[in-house]
């Protein structure tokens, strides 16, 4: 099991999410977040005063699946979130020791 | 009713004095939308108090101190005090036989007299106490406006009939610019951490702000005629082509400068322009308006760039816009004001007088000295009274909403 944890622009978490319906990804968990990375910050005018906004906000997606599944969901989060500019956002993905349903308690793949 | 009461004139100056009302809620707005969502209530209640306050005063003494004939020229006396002697019978001031209600004027005067000391708080936004801002708005009045109202406008004023301020130029935006300046400066900086987001929280809001200024300015120039006449129209015409030019020449200045067109510069524009046509609207060509129009928004645009350099913390520029700019208007009035628009009116420097803008420059001198003066003292009343006129660090850091009125202007969450 792996968590794949992805940053993207929130103008594209429409795209996204349509994307991942078609591929039948039920179970997500979407946040909003603020970040810095390669994309740096961009400035404001304000009556002539500067402002550097350098935390610029992204959406996460986090998505909890099965090892085989892995590659097909990486690659429509890729496909659809993708501008080719810099900001565009990263994936994560780390092993997920365990899972447990609340509602039954079932554990492991069965929780997914 | 006597001879020379007038229905018409009467309709307008009540509908004037609405418009100037306005004003108060379009201020409050116009500064709100640019401070933080932790101040919002604050900065409105700054503006909104002086309704009330300006008001309570203004019936008891500030009115008579203004307007009444005094002993010597710089002050008025007390026959009006709690309005006596002001009632619905027309009268005179200065000579000219006023057609309207002796109480309609001093209610539309009254107007002016609120949004005066409110113009202020911009300056000082995010640290004041809401106690010692009550106290400094209400001594400001009695002690700078009305001495100031009676120099330039009351019965027997000693700069009646030397210097023109049509509307108010010197009387309310010099002298609240210049106050607005040294209360910054003496209040101290707001504290920010390195690199605050301290933007405008709502400038929605500011642009209804400014568009509510923009139609209440209607009443303030175009009903300081007192009259339903050519001379109202020919003010209401050169405030609006004013505004419009300076709101266009900010967004150009930033167009070249920044590359891009803001909505706070048009507002910012646009203010600019009604103030620095504020002095001259009824005594300039609708030409001279526009030069008038398109020059503030350079004085102004500069003035800030100058204080962004300088450090003083004046946080909403009301020095650069009232102050540099009605001191914009009262010099352009003394170059552009022309007997052919008002044969009330004095000549200007392009009519071949001289004397009048040495007039000018000495009544706006006189206003920005009350004004940086009076603050001064008028503050250190206010310290000593209340400790000190600011609120502590960590309540600044929280937020005036909550310390200061114990509510939240928008709850976000359910």
């Amino acid at each position: 099991m792996v968590k794949i944890e992805a940053i993207i622009r929130p103008q594209r978490m429409d795209e996204v999410k349509a994307t991942l319906d078609e591929l039948g990804v039920l179970g997500m968990t979407v946040t909003e977040v603020r970040g810095s990375g390669k994309q740096k910050g961009y400035t404001q005018h304000y009556r002539g005063a500067e402002y550097t906004v350098n935390l610029i906000q992204k959406i996460k997606i986090e998505i909890v699946c099965e090892d085989s599944e892995k590659d097909s969901i990486v690659n429509a989060i890729v496909k659809s979130a993708k501008t080719g500019e810099i900001g565009d956002g990263k994936i994560f993905v780390t092993p997920v020791l365990d899972i447990v349903r609340i509602r039954t308690e079932e554990r492991g793949i069965n929780a997914i | 009713m006597q001879s020379n009461f007038s229905p018409a004139d009467t309709a307008w100056v009540l509908v004037s004095t609405a418009l100037v009302l306005l004003m108060i809620p379009g201020l409050a707005l116009f500064y709100a939308g640019m401070t933080r969502v932790k101040n919002v209530l604050n900065v409105l209640m700054q503006s909104f108090v002086a309704l009330s306050v300006v008001s309570v005063l203004w019936f008891s003494l500030g009115y008579s101190l203004s307007f009444d004939k005094g002993s010597t020229p710089f002050i008025g006396g007390f026959n009006y005090l709690f309005l006596n002697n002001v009632n619905q019978e027309t009268f005179t001031l200065n000579g000219t036989s006023i057609t309207v209600p002796h109480i309609l004027f001093m209610s539309f005067q009254m107007m002016f007299a609120i949004i005066t000391p409110a113009l202020i708080s911009g300056a000082i936004i995010d640290r004041m106490k809401f106690s010692a801002y009550v106290v400094f708005i209400a001594l400001w009045s009695l002690f700078i406006y009305s001495p100031l109202a009676h120099l330039v406008w009351g019965e027997g004023g000693y700069f009646v009939g030397k210097a023109l301020d049509f509307a108010g130029g010197t009387v309310v935006h010099i002298s609240s610019g210049f106050s607005a300046l040294a209360l910054s400066i003496l209040l101290g900086k707001r504290k920010l951490a390195t690199n605050e987001d301290s933007r405008p929280h709502n400038l929605p809001m500011t642009l209804l702000g400014t568009g509510l200024l923009w139609f209440g300015w209607f009443g303030f120039n175009a009903g300081s005629a007192l009259a339903a006449n050519g001379l109202a129209a020919h003010a209401l015409t050169t405030t609006h082509l004013a505004a419009a030019t300076a709101g266009l020449v900010w967004l150009l200045i930033e167009w070249l400068t920044i590359k891009k067109p803001t909505a706070l510069g048009f507002a910012s524009g646009a203010v600019a322009g009604l103030v620095a046509i504020t002095p001259g609207a009824g005594f300039v060509s609708p030409l001279s308006a526009i030069i008038i129009g398109a020059i503030v928004p350079m004085i102004s645009y500069s003035m800030i760039k100058l204080k962004n350099k300088l450090g003083y913390d004046d946080s909403l520029d009301v020095f650069a816009v009232h102050g540099c700019g009605g001191l914009w208007g009262a010099v352009a009035t003394g170059i552009f004001a022309t007997k052919n628009v008002n044969s009330a009116g004095i000549d200007g420097l392009l009519t071949g007088n001289s004397s009048l803008i040495i007039n000018q420059l000495t009544s706006a001198f006189v206003a920005a000295g009350l004004g940086l003066v009076g603050t001064t003292l008028i503050y250190y009343i206010v310290k000593t009274m209340f400790k000190s006129a600011r609120v502590p660090d960590h309540q600044e850091q929280i937020g005036l909403d909550i310390t200061q009125h114990g509510e939240e202007g928008l709850v976000l969450d359910k």
